[in-house]
């Protein structure tokens, strides 16, 4: 999958967990930028993501998340892995 | 991914569409709610849900509720604000409307003795009691010495029990416990038994004892444990979410866990379903009879697909044992649809199994409200069982509360659907269940008699009724407490009560509480009515509860039942009896009872609600046909 399709199923998974189709997802964004996306929200995000791209997280990956962008990396990086 | 699915519920790709349609909406009505939940939702749809469903319902219950509003406190030992909104949402699927109270993780010892504490202030219904094991396992000192591992099992379910009586004596609520799942991983391996105290063992034998003490308290289990050796301990536990947030239970789960409360709070309340439609065709056999005849059915030993018919019919057998209605629908000439229930050999289904057989060419959403009808149960009591995807859809869009499972293409699944569904969940199993099956089909028997007798005293006369009564006791508390809480239309008042207040009313010298079971030459009817009486200080007694099953109605019940009433009111020393006939949506049937009964309408009382009175000094006992038997 390429950078931009990762990105855009991202952007569909946030936009349902926070019931708000007018989100703009970019590499850039970081939990700060989006009201409501507390530590809980996030394993939500994290299952939701597991589930459409294939993959399992681990703990040391998922704390070195900083940023979108990182969150799409590391999908890609897993992606190649499987 | 690896997580428990909602197998039995229909899959719509159109649903992130309707809930978004509804979002925009300024009102959303709970049916339109409750629809959106019975589909097979994962966990962002779930929370989705969630949130919609809190905009709308936060702290008031829609009007016109057919069940009962609950207030429920999950006492935790970690995490469990994920689990919440699968809760609701389970709750929701039953059309229940729950409020959830949680506490931070870990306070359930100072919530539950400081009376001033939050939970006091929140007053619940049920309290949840939600484990993880490492807490559970907290006083396992290090394994070695078997007197000491066992005195730590102990020790734990005795602080269990603590917990149990607390909040039930002081906060007068029902308990859900849950077990505990087995996340600790072996010392030894596949025979961790063999050594004494160690952890994941004890867990083992904690859930066990678990079972016996609950069982003896009447206390109801989640059991997490077994849903996690059904779907696999990893759909229920991931050990990077447990060190992460401190959820035991993966998240991916909650939205199953929530159906597990769900359906517990509906078995709580009497609403579980209790009749199982059966489809015949590619349903309880392979092959269509009509076409194949008997002698070609794909049914019994000697192939794959025949035996796993034969194991569904197994399955549904012991259902009906346990209390399951069974009924028929079939699209089939009736003869043809009835041979092999006669004459094929390896049927394990009987037609003496079955209270309801319809089989004709009508279509199934109109059969269904038949069926409904002649076994006298509301629609929303059934389950439809069939293996045609059309006749499904049609069944839904008819009959929305209808529960039509989603039955997987290979026979050798569908007992395991309807397992998993939970429409059939019980938390204990009465004698009445158990009759359920008889006692539908004596009614039949009944109505031909009634069909013979030229006329209604002769019928009755033969009928040789006999109404037991007696006083509200543990023994009977249960299948009690199940009809007030799911009796709508011979209930005068449509009062509900929980099992923890009909118990209390036991110990109260000025409540009457009575239980009336009628018994004739056909069989046993069960309880089949309850009284509670409150006795006044002007000497009125007020009948708070007059409910009866509509089974027995037009048979002379009411008129019996008054008769031990007032006997039993003079006892009391009350000089009149006060009763009160309050609208609800499906009581209209109960307008006129009191004046049928000769009491007079009488003023006061709140508004919309008709009271009338009968005065005791001259009582005259109403003549029936029923021998009145104090048990």
């Amino acid at each position: 999958m390429t950078e931009e399709e990762i990105l855009a199923g991202l952007t569909e998974i946030l936009r349902e967990t926070f019931a708000d189709d007018q989100l703009i997802v970019t590499p850039e964004t970081t939990a700060k930028d989006v009201p409501g996306w507390d530590s809980i929200r996030m394993v939500s995000i994290l299952i939701a993501v597991e589930e459409r791209f294939g993959i399992k997280t681990r703990s040391r990956e998922i704390d070195r998340l900083r940023s979108v962008g990182d969150f799409v990396q590391l999908i890609q990086a897993k992606q190649k892995a499987a | 991914m690896l997580r428990p699915e909602f197998g039995w519920l229909p899959a719509d790709l159109g649903w992130n569409a309707r809930i978004k349609a509804l979002e925009q909406q300024d009102e959303v009505s709970w049916t339109e709610l409750t629809a959106l939940a019975n589909y097979r939702i994962d966990l962002l749809q779930t929370e989705r849900l969630d949130r919609l469903l809190r905009r709308h319902y936060a702290d008031v219950p829609p009007k016109e509720l057919a069940t009962r509003p609950v207030r429920l406190a999950v006492l935790s030992s970690s995490t469990s604000a994920h689990l919440l909104p699968g809760i609701r949402v389970g709750a929701l699927r039953r059309g229940i409307w729950l409020s959830c109270y949680e506490p931070d993780y870990g306070q359930y010892w100072q919530e539950l003795l400081n009376e001033a504490s939050a939970l006091y202030r929140f007053e619940p219904d049920i309290i949840l009691f939600a484990f993880d094991a490492r807490h559970l396992a907290s006083g396992f000192t290090p394994p070695g010495d078997a007197e000491q591992a066992e005195s730590a099992v102990n020790d734990a379910l005795e602080r269990l029990r603590t917990l149990w009586h607390l909040a039930r004596e002081r906060l007068h609520a029902q308990v859900l416990q849950q077990t505990a799942l087995p996340v600790l991983p072996p010392l030894l391996g596949d025979n961790e038994h063999a050594m004494p105290g160690a952890p994941a063992a004890l867990l083992l034998q904690l859930n066990a004892k678990l079972r016996e003490i609950a069982a003896k308290e009447g206390v109801s289990l989640v059991s997490v444990d077994s849903w996690a050796m059904r779907h696999g301990l990893d759909a229920w536990h991931d050990p990077v979410w447990w060190h992460r947030g401190k959820q035991e239970i993966s998240p991916a789960a909650g939205p199953f866990y929530g159906d597990l409360i769900g359906r517990l709070l509906a078995a709580m309340q009497g609403r579980s379903r209790k009749c199982l439609v059966l489809d015949l065709d590619h349903t309880l056999w392979g092959g269509v009879v009509g076409d194949d005849g008997v002698e070609g059915l794909v049914l019994g030993q000697g192939s794959a697909l025949g035996e796993a018919y034969l194991a569904f019919q197994d399955y549904v057998r012991a259902l009906s044992e346990r209390g399951v209605i069974l009924a028929v629908c079939s699209k089939n000439d009736p003869d043809v649809a009835r041979a092999p229930f006669e004459v094929h050999p390896e049927m394990r289904l009987k037609l003496s199994d079955i209270s309801c057989f319809i089989a004709n060419w009508n279509d199934k959403a109109a059969n269904i409200r038949t069926i409904a009808k002649e076994l006298n149960i509301g629609l929303d009591a059934l389950v439809f069982a069939d293996d045609n995807p059309f006749e499904r859809e049609l069944v839904r869009k008819e009959l929305p509360m209808v529960a039509v499972p989603e039955l997987p293409d290979d026979p050798a699944l569908y007992a395991e659907c309807l397992a998993q569904s939970g429409y059939f969940e019980a938390i204990a199993i009465t004698a009445e269940d158990r009759a359920r099956t008889k006692q539908y089909q004596a009614n039949r028997e009944r109505a031909l008699l009634q069909e013979q007798a030229t006329d209604l005293d002769s019928y009755l006369r033969s009928l040789e009724m006999r109404l037991l009564w007696r006083r509200f006791d543990t023994v009977g508390l249960q299948r009690v407490t199940q009809l007030i809480n799911k009796t709508n239309q011979f209930n005068l008042t449509t009062r509900r009560y929980t099992e923890e207040e009909v118990r209390m009313m036991m110990q109260d010298p000025n409540i009457v509480g009575l239980q009336f079971r009628l018994l004739d030459r056909l069989g046993d009817n069960g309880i089949i009515a309850v009284l509670i009486g409150r006795l006044q200080e002007n000497g009125d007694l007020y009948l708070d509860t007059w409910l009866m099953s509509c089974r027995v109605l037009g048979r002379g019940v009411e008129e019996a039942t008054l008769n031990v009433l007032a006997s039993e009111a003079n006892r009391l020393g009350a000089r009149r009896l006060l009763g009160e006939y309050r609208p609800s949506s499906r009581n209209g049937m109960v307008a006129e009872h009191y004046p049928r009964l000769g009491f007079a309408p009488v003023a006061g009382g709140e508004s919309g609600v008709a009271r009338f009175v009968l005065p005791l000094n001259d009582y005259v006992p109403r003549e029936t046909h029923i021998g009145i038997v104090e048990e």
